[in-house]
């Protein structure tokens, strides 16, 4: 489903992504960790399209097309979500305006039908319910005035109602407390499907205790630097992420 | 360059010509229109030089002979409202002006189960013309400004509203000015008093609106509210896009009486809205909230004045300004605090939306306070869209064009909600989405938490 090749990146001419290799399938969970400044959420920016991130070099492939021709729009209609770590407040605009207008834009990229207030309203409700969100957030102005871990569901809430085929999470476990933690995760364990690939960047191997990845890569310095399943988190959530940077030291030429 | 005595020479011959038909009218106001008209003779139209209008040029309207429309004919006759001036048919009394002109034919004022007394000007002038003199011309001072100095000169008709004692009006009222093109450049000058008596609530609409042509409206709108009165009122502007707009509003409120007013200028070349409020009793309560919208060369500047007499009072003002292309927006908010106005609570915020790098705006608050146990704050901001809220918009789908036109709207939209009648807040969201900038692909947004 999503192919990465040698990915280049830079943010205001500072080379952030190094050259990135990762392929992902449909069905499987990804979980992309690393130390703080390692690349992770420039990565989740680069592949939903910010257009202040440069890529320099390297290729991103979505179901076999060219990704980074695609505006961040079309990736979103093509099926791509992210969960943004900060979620924006956009006063004025409410939730459910918001998400139809946004499911629509991308049914009508699909070739489906619109959905009309009726049928999005049944839409919202069976989610709501599914996801263990209440009501109050929904008709709110859009992450106006909510609480980290509100922003946080909202985000999954989207998730759920976009449906998309490849969801990245950047960093939706940061800050929250437990609760709020075990919504989040159950809502993507709901969504978990064959049709669907996940990639969870986190900090913390904690949120994996919840959800159980296939596969998990180590970012160190804009490269993935360690690959394995999910008993690798534990042993970083165990010895840090130093020993991993020392191997990566020794292991690469320095400059 | 035209010197004033040239400029103003053309309004003292037609005010000499008026003069000769003023023989209907009450002594009383025969001296008050010729005092103003020798104020403005030794004012002459303001420039960029005095302060309160440092950012607004109107030469061009002290350059043009504007005639008044009432001496003129227009093109066509009207014969109905236009269905773009109205926001559907209206839920209560309805008194219509062509040119400043009462017209009988496009009011409705029978028929109303409103309390509210609502008259024209024109006729009170000849049948009742004491009763006003309590009231007409004694808030809207005329010795510094020429424009309310040339109305009260001018001035031919207008709307009377009186809201009698311890009476509530549901239906809210419309007093419309509608001007129409002439072959020559028109002036008219609408003049509205509103009248609440204590104990009384009510909600009144003034709109402006005009096809396309060059002409003027110079308009004063007098409020008095006695003690415990509530008046909810709004002003839309909808002039053509030529048009020279000019208007000072004034109230004066007293003990415990709460009033509101909501500005709304869409229309106009060059506009220019004076906002006055004296708070002059314990416990009153005034908000004064505006949206300005401009596009193309439009010049729009809002100047407000609130001012703080009594103690005990309470002031809300929010104005918001969308600026595209080469338009211009000027806010320039003063509120005085007297000596003695203790326990003032007053709070302003201005904020301007600029779409375009030849968007500007220019934002001024002052504040005067003489007194020392008040609150008072202030804010202004001049912003573009946030470019982290386009891109959050732009990754679920939303197109750019949808996501900027989506998030302009929102911007207006704390002040649209702010609109108590429900025909006008939803008239104005629609006029609003399909006016804004940006071609936008999605449903007008009609949700609203409430």
């Amino acid at each position: 489903m999503l192919e990465i090749r040698n990915l280049h990146a830079k943010v205001e001419n500072k080379p952030i992504l190094r050259g990135i290799d990762l392929k992902v399938k449909a069905g499987e969970i990804h979980a992309i960790m690393g130390p703080n400044g390692s690349g992770k959420s420039t990565l989740a920016q680069v592949l939903s399209g910010r257009e202040s991130y440069q890529v320099t070099e390297g290729e991103v492939l979505f179901e076999g097309q060219n990704l980074l021709e695609f505006s961040p729009e079309e990736r979103a209609r093509e099926g791509i979500f992210l969960a943004f770590q900060y979620p924006v407040e956009i006063p004025g605009v409410s939730n459910t305006y918001f998400l139809k207008a946004a499911l629509n834009s991308i049914r009508k990229h699909r070739g489906e039908p619109e959905l009309d207030a009726m049928d999005f309203l049944k839409l919202v409700r069976e989610k709501m319910k599914l996801m263990d969100i209440d009501q109050g957030l929904i008709s709110r102005p859009v992450n106006e005035g909510f609480s980290g871990g509100e922003k946080k569901k909202n985000e999954i809430f989207q998730m759920a109602i976009l449906d998309p085929k490849l969801a990245i999470l950047d960093e939706t476990d940061s800050g929250l407390d437990i609760d709020a933690l075990k919504i989040v995760a159950n809502g993507v364990n709901v969504l978990h499907a064959k049709h669907r690939a996940v990639v969870v960047i986190t900090h913390y191997q904690r949120l994996l205790n919840y959800i159980v990845p296939d596969f998990v890569h180590v970012l160190v310095n804009g490269r993935i630097v360690k690959s394995g399943g999910k008993e690798l988190a534990l042993e970083l959530e165990e010895k840090g992420y130093g020993w991993i940077e020392e191997e990566v030291a020794s292991a690469v030429p320095v400059r | 360059m035209i010197s004033v005595t040239e400029e103003s020479g053309l309004y003292q011959s037609q005010f000499a010509s008026l003069e000769k038909s003023l023989n209907a009218e009450p002594s009383w106001l025969v001296g008050v229109r010729k005092a103003a008209m020798d104020r403005f003779s030794i004012l002459g139209f303001p420039t960029t030089s005095e302060e309160e209008w440092r950012f607004t040029n109107v030469a061009p309207i002290s350059r043009i002979p504007f005639k008044p429309a009432s001496s003129l004919s227009p093109r066509l006759g009207v014969d109905r409202v236009p269905e773009e001036f109205v926001f559907g048919s209206w839920p209560g009394p309805e008194i219509v002006f062509v040119n400043g002109r009462f017209s009988q034919k496009l009011s409705s004022l029978q028929g109303h189960r409103s309390p509210i007394q609502i008259e024209n000007l024109g006729a009170l002038l000849v049948s009742k013309p004491d009763l006003l003199s309590t009231h007409l011309s004694r808030h809207a001072g005329y010795d510094e400004h020429a424009f309310v100095a040339l109305n009260t000169a001018f001035f031919r008709d207008g709307s009377v509203i009186r809201i009698p004692k311890d009476t509530v009006a549901e239906e809210p009222v419309h007093v419309l000015y509608l001007s129409t093109a002439h072959e020559e450049p028109a002036v008219s000058y609408p003049r509205n008093l509103i009248l609440a008596e204590s104990n009384t609530q009510a909600r009144i609409l003034e709109s402006y609106a005009g096809q396309d042509s060059l002409y003027m409206t110079n308009a004063v709108t007098e409020i008095f509210l006695d003690e415990n009165a509530i008046v909810d009122h709004y002003r839309l502007q909808r002039e053509g896009i030529r048009a020279f707009h000019v208007s000072t509003l004034q109230a004066h409120i007293s003990r415990d009486s709460n009033f509101s007013t909501h500005s709304i200028s869409l229309g106009g070349a060059l506009v220019r809205n004076d906002v006055n409020v004296v708070l002059d009793g314990e416990g009153a309560e005034a908000v004064l909230n505006g949206l300005y919208l401009g596009r193309g060369q439009q010049h729009i500047d809002n100047h407000t004045r609130i001012d703080h007499a009594k103690a005990h009072c309470s002031s809300r003002e929010l104005y918001k300004g969308i600026l595209d292309e080469r338009a211009r927006g000027v806010f320039s908010g003063r509120i005085i605090v007297r000596q003695g106005a203790q326990k003032t609570d007053s709070k302003q915020t201005n904020k301007n939306l600029l779409l375009s790098d030849e968007a500007l705006a220019n934002t001024n608050p002052q504040l005067e306070i003489y007194a020392d146990d008040v609150k008072c704050t202030h804010g202004a901001t001049v912003g573009q869209l946030s470019s982290e809220a386009i891109f959050y918009l732009r990754s679920r789908g939303i197109g750019l064009e949808s996501a900027r036109h989506l998030l302009t709207y929102a911007f207006a939209s704390d002040l649209t909600n702010r609109i108590k009648i429900a025909s006008v807040r939803e008239g104005l969201e629609r006029l609003l989405f399909s006016n804004l900038p940006g071609t936008g692909e999605l449903e007008t947004p009609h949700e609203r938490p409430d």
